[in-house]
């Protein structure tokens, strides 16, 4: 039970329900849920590795607290585009956002 | 002999336990379409993967998972959800084509990274260091590592004040 592998592909079957979010979601707070969920796999493979692996055991905890920050950026900014859009477009459906668009 | 047997097969539940959530809240926050649901979904799955991190015997970075993520994260998506009025409304489902490309990538990438993972012969290093303590962790990143502590919190302000910037210059323009 308490190997690398089950870690591993317990991280792998987060990481492909995030990306299966972001590619079929339409909302936006749906798809940032989904974000959430795909770092979160990348945060549980550094721990892993960090506890198995690792020559110096708090190398990983170091870099998932990091990742940790990161991510609490990244929702604050994304939260804060989602707001302005629908202000915008009063819609929070991804595929009106198309002024862009050529 | 036999409380050691017993106590690892309730550790062996317990894991599984976690696992269990871990999984089922990953579920619940990909597919209902009621956005509510879903955030729910994603304070399980955290929860869950803190759970997981005690398993890999980090207790700091368990709390520090509960504190930011269940704590702040899915708080700001609820009063992001709570904000902006008609979110709850459905949105379109995608066409079904697109829906089964998706799961067929999600799965593609599952089954590769999987059978790379199985195939893998890992090795650990020679000399490794046993120490997990708390007090290593906060000496290493006040001094060896004080440069991610100063990025960190760098990154962090720069985000609040853009955060800010992009939410209110919105409202100025829009109204």
């Amino acid at each position: 039970m308490n190997n690398l592998n089950t870690y591993l592909i317990i991280s792998a079957f987060l990481f492909s329900l995030g990306l299966l979010g972001v590619l079929q979601r339409r909302n936006l707070i749906g798809m940032l849920i989904s974000i959430e969920l795909m770092l979160n796999a990348a945060n549980l493979n550094f721990m892993a590795f960090n506890r198995f692996l690792s020559p110096e055991p708090f190398v990983g905890q170091i870099i998932a607290l990091f990742i940790m920050g990161l991510a609490a950026a990244e929702a604050a900014i994304g939260l804060s585009i989602i707001l302005a859009l629908f202000r915008k477009l009063h819609s929070i459906n991804i595929e009106r956002a198309q002024k862009l668009k050529g | 002999m036999d409380t050691s047997t017993g106590l690892t097969a309730l550790a062996q539940a317990a894991f599984w336990i976690t696992v269990g959530f871990t999984a089922t809240g990953a579920v619940i926050a990909v597919f209902p379409r009621n956005i509510l649901h879903n955030v729910l979904g994603l304070a399980l799955a955290l929860a869950g993967v803190a759970g997981l991190y005690l398993c890999l015997g980090s207790f700091f970075i368990a709390m520090m998972q509960l504190l930011i993520y269940v704590g702040a994260i899915c708080i700001a998506i609820v009063f992001a959800i709570m904000l902006s009025r008609p979110l709850h409304l459905e949105t379109p489902q995608r066409g079904v084509p697109k829906v089964a490309m998706a799961l067929t990538a999600s799965a593609v990438f599952f089954v590769a990274i999987t059978s790379v993972t199985l195939r893998t012969e890992w090795t650990p290093p020679i000399g490794r260091g046993t120490d997990y303590s708390i007090e290593t962790l906060g000496h290493m990143l006040l001094t060896r590592y004080e440069l991610v502590f100063e990025l960190i919190s760098l990154v962090l302000l720069v985000a609040i004040i853009g955060a800010v910037v992009t939410a209110g210059f919105s409202r100025r323009s829009s109204s």
